[in-house]
C-alpha cells in the first residue's frame, strides 16, 4: 500500500514542481522587464505582475486545465479518443453564440454573452453526439472525420455572418486564442473553467461507466440521459469561457487526455487531474514559449500549441506503440 | 421471479416479438435458445429494460422493469448484452469494480473489494487484472464482462449469448459456476445460449423461440426430442442418451 503511495505521490510532485516552475518563469518573461533583481526594490515592477502577469499566468492554467478536461470529457461522451471541443464543433458553436449575443445585444455584459456562447456550444454539441452515437463505432475515424467537417461548416457559417456584420477583427479575437490582452478584471470568469474541473472530477465514476456505452450504463443504474447533458454542461461551458475570454486554442483537449489515458488508462477519478495537470503545463508552457521565441514580439498560444499539439499528437499516433 | 404478461415488440414495422407470456420463478437457469433473429436478445434487453417496453408489461421480483428507478432495478437485476462493443483503456479490476457501482455509488467498501476479488478468482482473471481491456482476448474479455455482471451480485442475472468466444475449458467452467448460482445462493438466471446440449446439460428448463414466439417451454428432458427440436430449428436432430443425458447430434 504505501509502494502504491509512495508511487503515486512522487510523480505528482515532480508535476506539482514543474507546473510550480514554469508559473515563476511566466511572471518574469515578456515584454516589460520584471526580474527577480528589480522586484526587489521597484514597485512599479510588482504592479505590472498583479495587474497582467499573474492574470495572463492563471488564465493559461485554468484555460489548459478546463480545455484538457473538457476534451477527456466529450471523449468519453463520444466514446472516441479522436474528438475535443475545438474540432467538433463545441468551439465553433460557442463563436456562433457570442456573435449572435453581439449582434442582438451588442450591450450585455461579458458573463451575458459568455452564457449565450455556452448555451449555443451545447446545442451544437448535442448535435454533434446525436450523429457521433449512430456512426458505426468499427470505424472509430467516422466520429472525428464528422467533428471536422462539421465543425468547418458551423465556423464558416459564423465567419460569414460576421463578415456581413462587419464583425470579422471580434470573430478573429474570438477564434484565435492569445493570452496577451488578459488582463485583471478580464479573466476573472474563467474561474468557473476550475469549477467545471471539480464537476468533472466530482462524477468521474459516472463519466466513466457513460463511456463504456448506454447499455452499460443503464445496466449499472445510471440516469444515461441526465449523465450525458452532465457532461454536455461541463463541455460546454469550458468552451465558451475560454472562446469568450481567451480564444478558440487548439490540440490542448486532445493531446494532454491521450498523453494520461494513455498511461493510466480511461478511468477519469484517476485520469482526471493528470489531465488538468497536463493541460495547464502543456498551455502555459507554450504560451511562454510563444513571448520568447521572437521576442520582443509576441506569437499567439493559438499557434504555438498548433505546432506543439500537431507533433506531439503525431507522436502519440506513430511515435510509440503502448 | 420474472413475469412476462402479453410482450409484443416492434420494429420499423416488423414486428420482432408477438405476445410473449412467461413466468421464471425465484432460483434456477432457464436457458433460451432458438435460431437467429427469434427475438431472444430483444427479449432478454426489455426484461434488462435496455429498450422501452412497447406492449405488456414486465416485472422482476415484483419491480416493473418500466417504471422503477433505474438505480434501484441495478440492485435487482444484472444483464451482459450479446454484443457490447466495450473496449475501454480501463484494466480488468476496475471494469469489474464498476459491477459494484449500485451498490457502491463510486465508493469502494471492503465487501466490495471482496466481491470484485472473488469475481477476478472466478472467471480466471487474476492474471490480467491489471491489464487494459483492450489488450486482452476476445473471450478474455468476455470473462472479464460476465465477471463484472457476476460482480453486481443482482438476485437476477440475465446473459445473452454468454459463452460467445469462450474456449470449451471456459464455456463449461461458466456453466458449472451459472449452475451453483442458482443452487448454492438461489440466484436466478436467464441465458441465452446457441449451444442446446449446454442448456439441457446445465438448464432447468428451455425455453425455445421462433419468429418472436415461445414455441417450447419446458425442462430438457421434455425439450430435447428430433421432433420439438426440428420444429424450432428447422432441420433433422438425433438425440441419444449419454449418461441418462439428452445429448443432441446438431452438427451431424
Ligand atoms: N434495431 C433493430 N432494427 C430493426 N430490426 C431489428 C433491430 N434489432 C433487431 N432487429 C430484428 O429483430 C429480430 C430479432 O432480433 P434479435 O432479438 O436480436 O434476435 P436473436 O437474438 O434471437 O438472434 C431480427 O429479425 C432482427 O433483424
Ligand atoms: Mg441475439
Amino acid at each position: 500500500m504505501t509502494a502504491i503511495a509512495a508511487r503515486l505521490t512522487r510523480p505528482g510532485f515532480a508535476a506539482g514542481g514543474a507546473l510550480a516552475l514554469l508559473f515563476v518563469v511566466s511572471l518574469v518573461v515578456g515584454v516589460g522587464d520584471v526580474s527577480l533583481s528589480r522586484l526587489t526594490h521597484d514597485p512599479e515592477a510588482w504592479r505590472l505582475v498583479f495587474a497582467s502577469r499573474l492574470p495572463r499566468t492563471l488564465a493559461a492554467v485554468l484555460a489548459g486545465a478546463g480545455l484538457a478536461v473538457a476534451g477527456l470529457v466529450m471523449q468519453a461522451l463520444a466514446r472516441n479518443r479522436f474528438v475535443e471541443p475545438t474540432t467538433a464543433g463545441t468551439d465553433q458553436s460557442a463563436a456562433a453564440g457570442v456573435l449572435l449575443m453581439t449582434l442582438l445585444w451588442p450591450s450585455s455584459s461579458l458573463p451575458v454573452k459568455t452564457a449565450g456562447a455556452a448555451a449555443a456550444a451545447l446545442a451544437g454539441t448535442s448535435v454533434f453526439l446525436a450523429v457521433a452515437h449512430r456512426l458505426p463505432p468499427n470505424q472509430p475515424f467516422l466520429v472525428p472525420l464528422f467533428g471536422l467537417i462539421y465543425g468547418a461548416v458551423l465556423g464558416s457559417a459564423a465567419m460569414f455572418v460576421a463578415w456581413q456584420a462587419d464583425l470579422i477583427q471580434f470573430f478573429e479575437i474570438w477564434t484565435r486564442g492569445e493570452f496577451s490582452g488578459v488582463l485583471r478584471g478580464r479573466y476573472e470568469l474563467l474561474w468557473l473553467s476550475a469549477a467545471m474541473v471539480a464537476l468533472a472530477w466530482w462524477a468521474a465514476d459516472r463519466l466513466t461507466i457513460l463511456s463504456l456505452g448506454r447499455d452499460v450504463s443503464i445496466g449499472l443504474g445510471l440516469d444515461y440521459q441526465a449523465m450525458m447533458r452532465l457532461g454536455l454542461v461541463i463541455v460546454s461551458v469550458v468552451s465558451a469561457l475560454t472562446v469568450v475570454v481567451v480564444g478558440m486554442i487548439p490540440f490542448v483537449g486532445l493531446v494532454a487526455p491521450n498523453l494520461v489515458t494513455r498511461a493510466l488508462g480511461d478511468d477519469l477519478r484517476r485520469a482526471a487531474p493528470w489531465t488538468a495537470f497536463v493541460g495547464a503545463a502543456l498551455t502555459l508552457g507554450c504560451d511562454i514559449l510563444g513571448r520568447i521565441v521572437r521576442y520582443p514580439y509576441e506569437i499567439p498560444v493559438g499557434t504555438i500549441l498548433g505546432a506543439v499539439g500537431a507533433a506531439l499528437f503525431l507522436w502519440l499516433l506513430f511515435g510509440r506503440r503502448a | 421471479m420474472i413475469r412476462i404478461e402479453n410482450v409484443s415488440f416492434a420494429r420499423g414495422g416488423t414486428e420482432i416479438l408477438r405476445d410473449v407470456s412467461l413466468e421464471l420463478p425465484s432460483g434456477g437457469v432457464t436457458a433460451i435458445v432458438g435460431p437467429n433473429g427469434a427475438g431472444k436478445s430483444t427479449l432478454l434487453s426489455l426484461i434488462g429494460r435496455l429498450q422501452p417496453l412497447q406492449a405488456g408489461r414486465i416485472t422482476v421480483g415484483g419491480h416493473a422493469v418500466d417504471s422503477t428507478p433505474g438505480a434501484e432495478l441495478a440492485k435487482v437485476l444484472a444483464i451482459l448484452r450479446q454484443d457490447n462493443g466495450v473496449a475501454s483503456r480501463l484494466r480488468v479490476r476496475e471494469l469489474v469494480a464498476f459491477g459494484r457501482f449500485p451498490h457502491s455509488r463510486g465508493r469502494l467498501s471492503n465487501e466490495d473489494r471482496a466481491h470484485v476479488a472473488a469475481s477476478l478468482a472466478a472467471f480466471g482473471l487474476d492474471a490480467f487484472a491489471e491489464r487494459f481491456v483492450e489488450t486482452l482476448s476476445g473471450g478474455q474479455r468476455q470473462r472479464a464482462l460476465i465477471a463484472m455482471a457476476f460482480c453486481q451480485d443482482t438476485p437476477c442475472l440475465l446473459l445473452d449469448e454468454p459463452l460467445n468466444n469462450l474456449d470449451m475449458f471456459h464455456a463449461r467452467d461458466l456453466m458449472r459456476r451459472l449452475r451453483a448460482a442458482a443452487d448454492e445462493r438461489g440466484r436466478t438466471v436467464v441465458a441465452v445460449l446457441h449451444d442446446i446440449n449446454h442448456a439441457a446439460a446445465y438448464a432447468d428448463r428451455i425455453v425455445a423461440m421462433k419468429d418472436g414466439r415461445v414455441v417450447a417451454d419446458g425442462p430438457p428432458a421434455e425439450l430435447m426430442t428430433p421432433e420439438t427440436l426440428e420444429r424450432v430449428f428447422g432441420h433433422r436432430i438425433r438425440v441419444t442418451t449419454i449418461d441418462g443425458r439428452p445429448v443432441a447430434l446438431h452438427h451431424l
